[in-house]
């Protein structure tokens, strides 16, 4: 799993790249951690259009993510995801709480 | 059920296997010639499996995980996920959406998933012992 990441204007956007599972979660965790340390945006977009595959890792990931843009008042959006990683994104129920963008408009 | 080819899988706990068990099913379950959203289900189903069996059944330690994989009557795929970890003390409980024991890293929602992805679930667990997870998922055939 590869993290990638652009700034501009407040809003950090975050790419995902490659397989998302348990095995990779804790070290995305920490570089996305990283990321919003370094810049500390107000929003952010996780674009999930590199990731090949993503279990339920994924929404623990989503989910932590969203507490912590939420919890200093922005706003996060999940978009670009492929078939797999959105039907994992269907099954959770998660687009209840997160905006999930399918497929990518320009925000 | 008549069961026509299987293959099994037993690994350690390590996390790096989850990719290899899912990938090992897929090539597997190929033969069924499942379109690519069955076959993204199937991968997800046994990368939750087997990765609650590395989490919760060997937390602090490393066991043995069990995979089976077998083709039923020539349109079924069936799963089981076994180990002999420390078990689960309530079924229901660890199958309600976002119950997770695994702190902020776990959603709690692998059990749902594999619910939802596939057509039967069963988990036989006993606490010191271990759990098995018996999945299945029918493939129709394409003309």
């Amino acid at each position: 799993m590869k993290v990638y990441s652009a700034y501009h204007e407040g809003r950090l956007t975050i790419y995902l790249q490659g397989e998302l599972d348990q095995h990779e979660i804790r070290r995305s965790i920490a570089s996305i951690e990283g990321l919003l340390d370094d810049y500390l945006p107000r929003d952010c977009v996780l674009d999930l259009g590199g990731l090949s595959f993503m279990d339920s890792s994924g929404i623990a990931l989503i989910l932590k993510l969203h507490r912590r843009i939420t919890g200093s008042g922005g706003r996060i959006w999940v978009e670009n995801a492929a078939a797999q990683p959105l039907r994992v994104l269907d099954a959770s129920g998660i687009d209840r709480i997160v905006n999930i963008r399918v497929p990518r408009e320009v925000v | 059920m008549k069961s026509e080819n299987y293959i099994k899988l037993e690994f350690p706990s390590r996390s790096a296997n989850e990719a290899l068990a899912r990938s090992a099913v897929a090539a597997f379950a190929a033969q069924l010639d499942p379109t690519l959203d069955e076959l993204g289900d199937i991968r997800t189903a046994v990368s939750e499996a087997v990765t609650n069996a590395i989490v919760h059944a060997y937390p602090d330690t490393v066991g043995t995980v069990w995979l089976r994989a077998r083709i039923l009557d020539g349109e079924y795929l069936e799963l089981t996920v076994r180990d002999k970890g420390r078990g689960i003390p309530d079924v229901d409980q660890a199958r309600q959406p976002l119950f997770t024991t695994g702190g902020d890293e776990r959603s709690g929602m692998g059990f749902t998933i594999m619910e939802s992805f596939m057509d039967k679930l069963r988990v036989r667990s006993s606490p010191g012992a271990g759990t098995t997870v018996t999945m299945l998922r029918r493939i129709r055939r394409r003309r």
